[in-house]
């Protein structure tokens, strides 16, 4: 009888309640304490004041004072995000970039993971080893390179122009292209990782079985290997996906003035304009826009296992 | 027997195969001709070249020289998935993100079969191998032996002209194991296809198979029946590797067409078998003769007379079913013989025990002569 086989209540000292609130005090202090001060940010007004907001709480001047500034709050400064198009079209634009990186991220990553997965065992920890390799040096300095490689007379136009395959430079920097080299440059090894990861723990055995049973190698690709590698591949695309919405320095150095995405928006506004108010609410709605797909997919996650357990 | 007719065509014919890995060379220029509706079965131990053998004929590896046929067509150059033969893998490898049903209509989808057509198929195969109730289920949420049935079902679901069976029973129970192999031969029968077992478990393929190969280091060491396997060896090899045997060293001191005589070269008891030899008088061979032929009695040996040796009660093994004496023969401790008997009464009046003076018998025609 299973209901009779409840599991006594553990008792737990000091110490074992500590342990368990470890990871939510870390989260209180260091993801949700911040998340609410930029949340009642976001609910302030502009001002020229250090900070450059009001209204600003201090507990020492009483709770009618609290109660005063809590009623100055107010959504205004989302209804501002839906009335200058620039808003609307900077989120739009980067969850395109995004997506668009992310996607071209699986197409030169899968044959990366795929590859090492296959290497021979005594190779993979070094193949390993230089996916990470680049992670040695400093992002920035990384992006920077980028600039001399792309440029008009970097070392990508000098050498297509000294084999005649172009007549006249192209121009790749300060476009979109170049903040997609960019962002899957930078976040390839993301991708590589967990897929590679699922990749390698993938049986032998079962394509040589679909195989066996009439299914030719390319096929059985697509029926064994892709279903399998599933929660690499999604793991992987969020790993990529969600740091690429909210990317500032790609876009900065690499895209060009019409290059529209959220980060550099948020960066004009806070230290351009000053308006931290309006800043924050941008950041807010950027938050949301992330977490609603991760939510979804966490959901999804809990049905497959429930599905399968 | 098709085997006894030199001119019956063999089905499956391995001629002259040889596979090297690099530098060790897995299976030596090996030829093997095995008969339609047979179940065949390739025994050795662990890096005999049996797998390989089977991974060739599935197309898993490719020949390093020889040829392979299957119902008189070269398999050179054809690859896995056009090839009328499928196979059961030891670790079934079952396609865990598929359900049972689907994972037996995977080679069927492959054929383009019609979907009426694969549904009729799975579901006699769910009946065939008794997994109706588990049809939806994933892999994982079954037990190891319905994991195996489904991969049993999976392979005999395109009816291949050979189904090839890696160790196939090796991750089961000893009881279950003992069941399924019943069940494999009633399979085989009812379907009159043509299976071929790789197993390193002797009594497995004795029990399974129509014939049986042993191997060892990439050859083949003799190929019989079961029977003849067993009581008539071809070598020292396999009377070892088959069974329980005792082997007593020997010179040969007299021969005719229908008798030998012998001396053990150790403890000089003589000896004497029906069987004919190519060993001269005088050459040393191994006289080989299964425990449960050796009949144990109290008392004391006459000197001189043949097939009767006068031991003593060593060590007592009772299993239940059989007991088995290790009677001391020799000098040294180590020189014994054992006799098996079954224990056909609950209780004995006066078992023989140990350090008890016994004699050890045996008819002419109980043992072999090997040579080598």
């Amino acid at each position: 009888m299973a209901e009779e086989h409840v599991a006594p209540p553990v008792r737990r000292g000091l110490g074992g309640w500590l342990l368990i609130a470890m990871p939510y005090i870390w989260l209180l202090i260091f993801f949700l304490a911040p998340f609410l001060i930029v949340f009642k940010i976001s609910l302030s007004q502009v001002a020229i004041a250090i900070p450059p907001y009001v209204p600003t709480f201090d507990l020492s001047e009483g709770w009618q004072a609290f109660a005063d500034g809590l009623s100055e709050l107010s959504l205004e400064n989302y209804v501002w995000l839906t009335e200058d198009a620039l808003y609307w079209r900077s989120y739009l634009s980067s969850v395109t970039i995004a997506a668009v990186s992310t996607f071209l991220t699986l197409l030169i990553g899968y044959p990366i993971a795929y590859a090492m997965a296959r290497a021979p065992q005594a190779l993979r920890p070094t193949l390993l080893m230089l996916v990470i390799l680049p992670f040695w040096t400093s992002f920035l300095i990384r992006v920077y390179a980028w600039i001399g490689i792309l440029k008009n007379e970097g070392l990508l136009n000098q050498l297509l122009l000294s084999l005649g395959l172009i007549d006249e430079p192209l121009v790749i920097l300060n476009t979109n292209i170049a903040v997609y080299i960019g962002i899957v440059y930078s976040y390839l090894p993301f991708l590589v990782l967990p897929l590679y990861a699922s990749l390698e723990r993938l049986d032998g055995s079962l394509l040589e079985a679909a195989e066996d049973l009439g299914c030719p190698p390319w096929k059985a690709f697509w029926k064994i290997t892709v279903p399998l590698s599933l929660p690499g591949i999604i793991a992987g695309c969020f790993l990529v996906f969600i740091p690429a919405v909210g990317e500032f320095v790609i876009p900065d150095l690499l895209g060009g003035s019409n290059t529209l995405m959220i980060g550099k928006t948020l960066w004009v506004e806070f230290f351009n304009n000053r308006d931290w108010p309006v800043s924050s609410a941008v950041a807010v709605i950027l938050l949301l826009i992330l977490v609603i797909p991760i939510v979804l997919f966490q959901n999804q996650q809990q049905k497959m296992s429930e599905k399968e357990g | 027997m098709p085997w006894e007719n030199p001119d019956h065509p063999p089905f499956i014919e391995f001629r002259n195969v040889t596979k090297k890995f690099g530098d060790f060379t897995a299976v030596k220029n090996l030829s093997l001709k095995i008969y339609e509706k047979e179940f065949f079965a390739l025994l050795g131990g662990s890096g005999c070249g049996k797998t390989t053998l089977m991974r060739m004929l599935a197309g898993f590896e490719t020949p390093t020289s020889g040829q392979i046929f299957l119902d008189g067509q070269d398999l050179a150059g054809i690859p896995p998935y056009r090839r009328p033969s499928n196979m059961m893998f030891q670790s079934y490898a079952l396609f865990p993100h598929m359900s049972v049903e689907k994972n037996i209509a995977f080679g069927l989808k492959q054929d383009k079969m019609p979907t009426s057509e694969v549904e009729a198929r799975v579901a006699e195969m769910l009946q065939l191998t008794k997994l109706e109730q588990f049809a939806k289920r994933k892999p994982h949420q079954l037990s190891g032996g319905q994991r195996q049935r489904v991969a049993l079902a999976r392979s005999l679901a395109k009816r291949p002209k050979v189904l090839l069976l890696d160790e196939p029973l090796g991750a089961l129970d000893r009881k279950l194991r003992e069941e399924t192999q019943f069940e494999l031969m009633n399979l085989q029968e009812e379907l009159k296809m043509t299976f071929l077992i790789v197993t390193h478990d002797q009594e497995e393929a004795m029990t399974v198979a129509d014939r049986i190969a042993v191997m060892d280091k990439g050859e083949l060491v003799q190929v019989a029946t079961p029977a003849e396997i067993y009581e008539a060896p071809n070598c020292k090899f396999v009377a070892d590797f088959i069974g329980d045997v005792n082997l007593i060293e020997a010179k040969v001191t007299e021969k005719t067409d229908a008798l030998t005589r012998m001396t053990s070269v150790v403890d000089g008891f003589a000896l004497e078998c029906d069987q004919a030899t190519d060993a001269s008088v005088g050459e040393t061979v191994w006289y080989a003769i299964r425990p449960e032929k050796v009949r144990i009695a109290e008392g004391n040996v006459e000197p001189g007379v043949v097939n009767h040796i006068g031991g003593v009660v060593w060590d007592i093994a009772y299993l239940g079913d059989v007991s088995i004496i290790h009677a001391k023969v020799g000098e040294d401790d180590h020189d014994t013989l054992r006799s098996t008997f079954a224990n056909v009464s609950r209780i004995v009046e006066k078992p023989i025990t140990w350090d008890d003076n016994v004699v050890l018998t045996f008819d002419r025609d109980a043992g072999v002569i090997l040579r080598g």
